[in-house]
């Protein structure tokens, strides 16, 4: 039997590469993250004493495993479990790792990171339990039901080698006392004292599941954009490859048109992840349409909000899937060439796109012929210089002809003159990584995930005075609640929290009366936000609204490229006015005042810089006006007091 | 290229020869000049305005045009730099955290303010908008190593440690 085209280039892509790694094996998270926490270090150490002891065990790198709470992350696959994943490994436990858990078979106490894909049934013997008391941070009781565990299993059957480990992350909080049972990953939640018996005698000895103690519920991250970060090397293509990167564009062009990628992406209802959520696919089509002897795709890796990782994280952990998503868009347009426009304060990320597009060209991914179907596509780097405004479109096509990143009037948009004069399509890294998926899925499956006119999945970097700082990917549609107190583990110090803020120096703060609103584009305009790029600042009640409104204003007249009056100069006067507000020598005119002034930057600024610059201003009054108030009221005592506690991370009434 | 610019006949030729080598590399592609700016800023930690000049010969780009661009990004320095750099992050999350007080610690423990030098050009302490540790917040960046969770009191040792490491240079010489 002859086969298709598509089995052929899959076929040729796959030739000599091993299959998913078997037996024993040491992974390292080595994102930025992680190696400013040391990751490095312990990569080589695990190295050499691998090495040095003779053993096979091959230590590998990985990409952001999203838990940037407990950097720097160890994955160890050895021994009669599923692999665990160990954090905050320091010198000391990295040596623990490698005696205890390879050499003995025993997993190390308060460094187990539990897995999230929890399972329902039992399915073979129990061969160690996790254990973690979530209800609070101060009382730990997880050392007594620890213990009590281990004794009910050494009164019933001494001769049990089955280990009790105290857990570091459970992924799930407030829950009481929660346990899981490996390898099956079966999850119970509140267990009481008096459970334990049952419990012991029931799933450990007698393997059946009890149903009451069950936690059943779905896990609420669901990923496709991370869907390789945390498991490849990053640096590596094979291992890419092996974990199904370029099948999608293997597919696409042995079998399918443009039209029908285009068609595929908008059956997805993907819409742009960097912010404003144009369609995608009308996006590509919009590119395809101009007849020109040349097209462009550009990768806009210019991350510049602050408090946002995402994308960082993605290029870090798996830089084939945004690389494999501009081809799939240049194939989509008919462009020949790609570039990836990324932030030169990201030098790991950077590296490894130009590994990534290295490899690619060496193995016939890019440039002439691509997987011999006689389409031509390359791929290049140029290095954002820290302006935020090179975000927005226009600025950005300027920013590579290698010029000042002033942005221009629109229309022409870029899809009709773009660089060069010519035709180009701008998609963000998380739009592009998602692409591939839904090439190789199905648009279909990709809208399965989602609400309304928010399909899909959207990443965010959940950052601030959270209990857990970490990267989610959840389906749109879930509530920032859910975000921050379901995944995330709530608020630090489990103070109260005052509210979210999305979209950066472009968006507002949710507060916390709205933090039930499913997070769709919609839903955040609405609410005076945006979904942003996705960074998620948590902002407890200590906080002041003026002063975080200040910090973002004043990151928007330091970027205002001063191109147009209502940018440059509303902006500087409006931060003048809350300045003087927030020294207390504020008048109730002055909030007029901003008002007038956030809306002639809306309507009259050149850009989405200046247009948005407002948002966290008008955000911040619209919900907190009474803090604004505050100071005007109190005059400069107030503010005195306000900027202690401030400084002290207390609440007004504890610091004065 | 034939007029030698007087700025430029003592150039240090291995300055002159590294910004040839950039320009040559990138010669062909289009909209390279942010590039060749990189490179040059990777070489030198700084843009030196004789290798504005020279580039501006070599390529046929106004001055102007290279400082317009040189101006306009963050990123781009035009004077050399300290021998270390201590850049503390102002991202919103390391800002909710603390920023403020780190940088106002190391203004206070150097003399100098933001983005100064000390006087025996040693240390250059810079703040920047995001490193994009925001997990570990508040960051502070020396001399290119990230180091997260770090409090006010934690910048006396980071200063002595660059101190440290600097002497020890010192007697070895």
């Amino acid at each position: 039997m002859k086969s298709s085209p598509y089995e052929q280039a899959l076929q040729k892509l796959r030739k000599g590469i091993p299959d998913k790694r078997t037996g024993q094996w040491i992974q390292v998270g080595m994102d930025s993250g992680g190696i400013a926490a040391g990751a490095e270090r312990l990569f080589r150490f695990f190295q050499k004493e691998c090495e040095r002891n003779g053993r096979n065990t091959p230590v590998g790198r990985a990409g952001s495993y999203g838990y940037a709470f407990i950097d720097p992350l160890v994955e160890v696959n050895a021994g009669k479990f599923p692999p665990v994943l160990y954090g905050m490994v320091d010198q000391k436990t990295a040596v623990r790792i490698l005696t205890e858990h390879l050499n003995e078979g025993r997993l190390i106490d308060d460094h187990v990171v539990a897995g999230r894909d929890r399972g329902r049934a039992l399915n073979g013997p129990v061969t160690a339990i996790l254990v973690k008391d979530t209800s609070c941070e101060d009382g730990d009781k997880t050392k007594w039901f620890q213990s009590s565990i281990k004794d009910e299993i050494g009164g019933r059957d001494p001769n049990n080698p089955v280990q009790v480990v105290r857990a570091l992350d459970m992924g799930i909080y407030h829950e009481g006392l929660v346990v899981q049972l490996l390898p099956s990953r079966v999850t119970y939640t509140n267990v009481l004292s008096r459970d334990i018996a049952r419990m012991v005698k029931q799933s450990i000895l007698g393997n059946e599941v009890i149903d009451d103690l069950l936690w059943n519920q779905p896990d609420k991250q669901v990923r496709i954009v991370l869907r390789r970060c945390g498991t490849i090397d990053p640096e590596s293509l094979d291992d890419a490859i092996a974990h199904g990167a370029y099948e999608a564009t293997a597919r696409a062009i042995t079998g399918q048109s443009p039209e029908d990628v285009i068609e595929t992406v908008k059956a997805s209802g993907l819409r742009g992840r960097g912010g404003a959520g144009f369609p995608t696919g009308l996006k590509w089509q919009l590119t395809r349409e101009p007849k020109s002897d040349r097209k462009f795709v550009i990768c806009n890796a210019d991350e510049g909000d602050p408090g946002a990782f995402m994308d960082r994280s993605v290029l870090e952990g798996d830089p084939h899937a945004v690389l494999e998503g501009l081809i799939l868009a240049g194939y989509a347009v008919g462009a020949s060439k790609g570039y990836f426009y990324i932030r030169a304060e990201y030098p790991l990320a950077v590296k490894r796109v130009e590994m990534a597009i290295d490899q690619a060209r060496r193995r016939g991914l890019l440039g002439k012929n691509i997987l011999g179907s006689g389409w031509d596509f390359d791929a290049a780097i140029r290095l954002g210089a820290g302006a935020f405004v090179c975000g927005e479109e226009t600025a950005l096509i300027a920013s590579i002809e290698g010029r000042r990143g002033s942005p221009q009037p629109r229309p022409p948009y870029p899809s009709v003159e773009g660089l060069w004069g010519k035709p180009t399509c701008i998609n963000n890294v998380e739009t592009l990584a998602a692409v591939p998926w839904i090439v190789a899925n199905g648009g279909e499956a990709y809208a399965r995930h989602g609400t309304g006119q928010s399909k899909g999945t959207k990443v965010f970097a959940v950052t601030g005075k959270v209990r857990n700082p970490q990267l989610v990917e959840v389906p749109l549609g879930t509530t920032v609640r859910e975000i921050v107190y379901g995944i995330c583990g709530g608020v630090q110090d489990d103070l109260l929290i005052k509210g979210v803020q999305t979209g950066g120096p472009s968006g507002g703060i949710i507060p916390e009366q709205h933090l039930d609103t499913p997070v769709t584009y919609e839903n955040l305009v609405e609410l005076g936000s945006i979904m942003g790029s996705g960074g998620m600042l948590v902002m407890n009640e200590n906080d002041c609204m003026v002063d975080v409104a200040a910090f973002y204003l004043k990151f928007c007249v330091d970027e205002s490229c001063g191109k147009c009056a209502p940018c440059r100069i509303g902006g500087y006067q409006m931060l003048q006015l809350i300045l003087k507000i927030s020294r207390g020598r504020g008048s109730p005119e002055d909030l007029d005042q901003i008002h007038r002034i956030c809306h002639a930057m809306r309507t009259a600024s050149l850009c989405g810089l200046g247009q948005t610059a407002p948002n966290p201003i008008l955000s911040s009054l619209r919900f907190f006006q009474d803090e604004y108030v505050a100071f005007i009221e109190g005059g400069t005592s107030y503010a005195r007091k306000r900027k202690q506690a401030l400084a002290a991370g207390k609440s007004l009434k504890e610091a004065v | 290229m034939s007029a030698v610019l007087p700025a430029l006949q003592n150039l240090d030729p291995e300055l002159r020869s590294g910004i040839i080598e950039c320009i040559e590399h990138w010669k062909d592609q289009e909209g390279n000049l942010i590039m060749i700016l990189h490179e040059i800023q990777n070489r030198h930690g700084f843009v030196p305005r004789e290798a504005s000049l020279l580039l501006s010969g070599e390529t046929g780009v106004p001055l102007a045009r290279i400082y317009e661009v040189l101006t306009f990004y963050h990123y781009f320095r035009l004077v050399a730099q300290g021998k270390h750099n201590i850049t503390v992050c102002n991202g919103t999350a390391c800002y909710l955290k603390g920023a403020g007080r780190l940088l106002a610690e190391l203004e206070s423990r150097l003399g100098i303010k933001d983005n100064q030098t000390t006087e025996d050009r040693l240390i250059h302490l810079e703040t920047v908008r995001c490193v994009g540790c925001c997990g570990l917040s508040p960051v502070v960046v020396v001399d290119k190593k990230t180091v997260g969770k770090v409090f006010p009191t934690d910048m006396a040792g980071i200063i002595e440690g660059i101190r440290n490491r600097e002497e020890k240079e010192e007697d070895e010489e």
